[in-house]
């Protein structure tokens, strides 16, 4: 009966304990698909994998590298805070309606640019740096590096911001080259010409010019 | 004929200078514009076709096996600025690099090296002044060589008086040498632009203003080349970061 009695004591504790552990391994689980260095990399995996196994996508099929884009990738960066960073001060003269288009064609221009940079990518290795930051950061750098034999490796680093919605990116650095500072200018420099509204006008010209020469 | 050039280059500096507006690093712009111009046109009708008709004719290993033998010389370049630049274990990766690939990768064709793990590393003259602190200056563009500022430009003309293989080349070919060396810088442009081709597509499709896209890209590629990946923040990096908080306030 003793002996019973402890058998069932520690059937219980194995059990409680191997609850325990599981749920443990689950919130970890958790903080590791949410922490901001997780995400790029998991997403950024899963990307390649697909680049290097699926035929389509290596033979150029637009639509559906479009798609693949649109679904792993865009849910990943924070377009409003981008786009208000590459307008600058002006951002705060824009109205509602002028920032909403000034999302959507900018939103538009890099995913076309992103779509063809990405279908010229081959064998690759991409690598992670680990992160430096502490728990209460809002705000990090990912960073990590294209290797090439035979070329210096090229850096390719993620500007990332807590967000009511997670960790979202606003900022891609390739090789030193930020990609909301290469825009800066030209933007700050229309508004600066020709309004918000110009800045609207040049950004939707140069999609549709995109948009026509891809038809052709 | 020197006198002369020197003389219409000087008049469109004073050009340059006399505009106003733009950005404050730019005080060139009007000329730098015209000068991008040239090299597009430049560009188009020579530079680009004479690269495509190179990777069209010639097969792919021969082409990596060219490049690698340019790369290999290149190392030693790289291998005196770190020395200049006091980077000891960098400079002697390079040098093994070198050893390396000219012994046991035949000459250069081969990059051995790579597959042992010695990292090829990007310096040039213009990032050792940089590293001892001399400031970029004023963007420029080059005729026929392209973006560039006031101390990387003439950084150039050091890179070319002490190319590395000058002394070997006057050695072999006492008699023609110079036309030795014209020959290699003249397979190494090709070859530069021939492993460009794809971004310069890239680079039509994202750029809104090809002209600002490319200055404000290659000023923060040298700066990030002269501080080797780690550049502090700018000034302007701190404002950025106010007008996000601005935004989010909204």
């Amino acid at each position: 009966m003793n002996a019973f009695k402890c058998l069932r004591t520690v059937m219980a504790a194995t059990l409680l304990a191997g609850l325990c552990l599981s749920t443990a391994a689950r919130a970890d689980d958790q903080s590791a698909v949410d922490a901001p260095d997780a995400i790029v990399q998991k997403v950024s995996g899963e990307v390649l994998t697909l680049l290097r196994n699926d035929k389509d996508l290596q033979a150029g099929n637009t639509q559906k590298l479009h798609d693949l884009i649109e679904t792993k990738i865009l849910p990943q960066f924070d377009f409003n805070r981008m786009t208000a960073l590459a307008v600058g001060v002006d951002w705060r003269k824009a109205s509602a309606e002028q920032k909403k288009q000034l999302v959507e064609q900018f939103r538009t221009l890099l995913v076309r640019t992103y779509s063809s940079g990405l279908s010229s990518y081959r064998d690759q290795v991409l690598e992670f740096k680990p992160l430096r930051s502490k728990p209460t950061d809002t705000d990090v750098l990912v960073r990590s590096e294209i290797k090439q034999p035979g070329t210096q490796p090229i850096s390719i680093d993620y500007r990332m911001g807590k967000s009511d919605a997670g960790w979202r990116i606003y900022d891609v650095i390739i090789g030193g080259v930020s990609l909301v500072t290469t825009y800066r200018d030209t933007f700050v420099q229309e508004v600066r010409q020709n309004g918000i509204d110009g800045l609207v006008k040049m950004l939707s010209d140069k999609n549709r010019t995109l948009e026509q020469a891809a038809r052709k | 004929m020197t006198r002369r050039i020197f003389a219409v280059v000087l008049v469109a500096l004073l050009a340059g200078c006399a505009s106003t507006g733009g950005n404050s690093r730019d005080p060139l712009e009007p000329m730098n514009r015209a000068v991008f111009r040239f090299n597009d046109f430049f560009d188009e009708n020579l530079y680009k076709p004479v690269a495509k008709g190179y990777v069209a004719v010639v097969p792919s290993p021969i082409r990596t096996g060219i490049h690698n033998v340019l790369a290999n010389i290149d190392d030693l370049v790289i291998c005196l600025n770190n020395v200049l630049q006091g980077k000891v274990p960098e400079a002697a990766s390079d040098f093994m690099r070198f050893v390396i690939n000219s012994t046991f990768g035949l000459g250069g064709l081969i990059d051995v090296a790579s597959e042992a793990r010695l990292e090829k590393h990007n310096e040039d003259f213009g990032q050792t002044l940089g590293w001892w602190g001399v400031p970029s200056g004023p963007y420029v563009v080059i005729p026929f060589w392209g973006p560039s500022n006031f101390r990387d430009g003439p950084a150039l003309i050091v890179t070319y008086k002490t190319y590395p293989l000058t002394p070997a080349a006057k050695e072999a070919y006492p008699g023609h040498w110079v036309a030795t060396l014209n020959g290699v810088r003249t397979v190494s442009l090709i070859d530069v632009r021939a492993n460009l081709l794809q971004t310069t597509n890239l680079l039509d499709d994202a750029a809104l203003d090809r002209y600002r896209f490319v200055r404000d890209a290659y000023t923060q590629r040298r700066r990030n080349l002269v501080y080797d990946g780690q550049p502090p923040l700018e000034p302007e990096d701190e404002v950025d970061d106010q007008t996000s908080t601005d935004v989010e306030k909204k």
